[in-house]
């Protein structure tokens, strides 16, 4: 079974993420970066059908760079080889530009039987993207798998939704998102670490993938941040003191704010 | 002169970072308390790579050098030096020692377990009387046609009740380090006896033993090395391992350094943050120039091994220094965080107790010095 992992490369966490301040797009170049945690869940979600059987695992991303670092670090945990879509032009691109980018370049990689994505990505987090590819390749769309089995031709999902559980069929190929409760994902060893060096990374311009330079970007995007401010630092706290009425003082404060 | 590691040596160190942040740094002070870490950690350390870096693939290794197994090491001094223990004596010890002077069918025996973490080893060299004056130790090796019979006691040994294996240093010869030869022992070898020390000050996280072997026979196969070879076996082991030592040692200062200016940044006293005070800014240059002296010597002294020349008085030289280097870095550290630094729901107190061993074990900082001195002069002043 061949298996495609959309990954991104996205601004730590754990760093200070800002936007540039000349077009408002998130900035990917002065912040550290990472592979997207939640990408992790379906990177190591396709090595398990694989490894479970045979194949092999792509993992394909769209962005600047610094990027290969979040195919580098597919390919440390085990994937097989990596697909890095860059372009200047592609700098703003909006979901809709960006499901246009990977499908085309899932189409150039062939046909996979499986595509699998993170929910979403950590930086947008709007968990579009799997949809909107799904639909330009015309697969079937699963998402938000808290679990995944493939026998032959068919995939099993299960979702877990607020009120309910459902168990899904796919027929392959198809379309798969990820949640974090799927998996607990692998880290690289150094074994992985060593054979990451010698696996084939592609690097594919627009033109490469037949995709016209103004079909993406920020002049294409269909939206836009027109305007952005650092969050106010968080306020102090309010502290309780308990005079012999700290419970009922407590419970007022959370009636307050509707919690109760 | 390049300082710079390889791009592989810097992504090892920061999955090291990552996995050992998030299954070893949060659990350390419940370790600490109950005296044990949780031994299913172990397996997880060997899938990661830990204990079978240096080895070659033939035997479950990586094929990984030496420079880089002194990273792994420093971050697993920076996250809690009784992991860090548990995989230099079953790695670094035992399995360098088969390594070094095991037959092939040895080697096949046990170091693919070793690798992977699934087997641990130790290391059985200090006795009751003989802790630096290791030639003169006292269990005895007898022949028994064409097994050999051990019997004798070993003490302060790391893993001890963990380790699958275990080579015993026994003597088989004469008086002094020429008649003693090594065992490969399987510790569950009838009349070999363990019992786990409690209350050690510091690294209470693995299990240190004494050993007690009663007439426990082994086959000549067992025998590492010829006989007589079994002290030069123990010293060349003990070079290495002073490399590993100190790397350990460094991420004890490093981990100060971070914790310290973590803290003092923080903390807030007349109306300031404490690190604005130039004593306590005294106190993390110390601490910084520390940290680089030890990784520098260490990796001078690793760099030595990857190349295959003599590395044993860097070794020492490292080993002496890093280990000084963590009990001042503790210990200055501590006294920045105040009273916090006295409990354990800071690090601090648990480097220093786990530091303070550095400067005892794998050769003592006097006998550092002395091979040093040696080494300098030509003239021996150990006797």
């Amino acid at each position: 079974m061949n298996i495609v992992v959309c990954v991104k490369y996205v601004p730590d966490a754990q760093a200070e993420r800002t936007f540039n301040a000349s077009d408002n797009t998130t900035d990917r170049e002065n912040v550290d970066g990472l592979l997207s945690e939640l990408d992790e869940y379906a990177v190591e979600a396709a090595l398990k059908l694989v490894e479970a059987g045979e194949g092999e695992v792509t993992v394909v991303t769209v962005g600047p760079d610094q990027a290969a670092d979040a195919i580098k670090k597919a390919l440390q945990m085990g994937a097989d080889k990596g697909v890095h879509v860059k372009d200047d032009a592609i700098h703003g691109s909006d979901a809709i530009a960006t499901s246009l980018v990977l499908a085309e370049a899932i189409k150039k990689i062939g046909s996979p039987d499986l595509v699998v994505t993170g929910m979403a990505s950590t930086d947008g987090t709007m968990g579009v993207v799997p949809t909107m590819l799904a639909e330009r390749l015309g697969l079937p769309a699963v998402t938000y798998a808290s679990e995944l089995t493939v026998d032959g031709a068919k995939a099993t999902i299960r979702r877990d939704g607020d009120v309910s559980t459902q168990t899904i069929e796919a027929t392959l190929p198809a379309l798969i998102s990820v949640t974090d409760q799927i998996n607990e994902p692998r880290y690289p060893s150094f074994k992985g670490i060593m054979a990451a060096k010698k696996k084939p990374v592609e690097e594919w311009s627009l033109a490469d993938l037949g995709v016209e330079a103004g079909q993406v970007g920020l002049d294409a995007a269909w939206t836009k941040v027109e305007a952005f401010a650092a969050r106010p630092p968080r306020s102090q706290g309010e502290i309780v003191t308990d005079e012999g009425d700290g419970g009922k003082k407590l419970a007022e404060f959370l009636a307050s704010r509707k919690f109760i | 002169m390049d300082l710079s590691l390889t791009d592989e040596q810097r992504a090892f160190q920061a999955v090291a970072r990552e996995f050992l942040d998030r299954e070893v740094v949060p659990h350390r002070t419940e370790w600490d308390r109950r005296e044990s870490v949780d031994t299913a950690i172990v397996p997880e350390l060997g899938k990661l790579g830990f204990f079978g870096l240096t080895f070659p693939e033939e035997y479950g290794g990586l094929g990984g050098d030496y420079v880089t197994y002194c990273l792994a090491m420093e971050e697993l001094g920076r996250a809690d030096s009784s992991i860090r223990g548990i995989v230099s004596v079953s790695a670094g010890l035992f399995g360098k020692s088969v390594l070094a002077a095991g037959t092939e069918e040895q080697k096949q025996a046990w170091l693919p377990r070793i690798c992977s973490g699934e087997a641990l080893g130790c290391f059985g060299l200090t006795e009751p009387d003989t802790g630096s004056d290791a030639g003169n130790l006292t269990t005895r090796a007898r022949r028994d046609g064409s097994d050999y019979l051990i019997s004798g006691q070993k003490i302060f040994i790391t893993n001890g009740t963990w380790a699958d294996v275990c080579i015993v240093f026994a003597r088989t010869g004469g008086p002094g380090p020429k008649g003693v030869s090594a065992f490969l022992v399987p510790t569950d070898s009838p009349g070999f006896e363990r019992r786990e020390i409690k209350g050690k000050l510091g690294l209470r996280g693995q299990a240190t033993a004494e050993l007690f072997l009663t007439d426990v026979r082994v086959p000549e196969s067992a025998r590492l090395g010829a006989e007589g070879e079994g002290f030069r076996i123990a010293m060349q082991t003990l070079d290495k391992g002073r490399v590993s030592v100190a790397a350990g040692c460094t991420g004890i200062v490093q981990g100060c350094l971070e914790e310290v200016v973590r803290y003092t940044t923080e903390r807030r006293q007349f109306g300031r943050p404490i690190a604005s005070f130039q004593l306590v800014q005294e106190i993390i240059a110390q601490i910084s120039v520390d940290a680089d002296a030890a990784r520098l010597l260490t990796w001078r002294a690793a760099d030595l091994v990857d190349r295959g020349e003599s590395f044993g008085t860097a070794a020492s030289k490292a080993k002496y220094y890093a280990s000084e280097a963590a009990v001042r870095a503790a210990n200055s550290g501590l006294q920045a965080f105040g009273g916090y630094g006295y409990i354990d729901e800071y690090p601090m107190q648990k480097y220093l107790r786990d530091a303070r061993v550095m400067t005892l074990y794998e050769g003592t900082s006097q006998v550092q010095k002395l091979l040093i001195g040696r080494a300098e002069t030509g003239i021996n002043a150990f006797t």
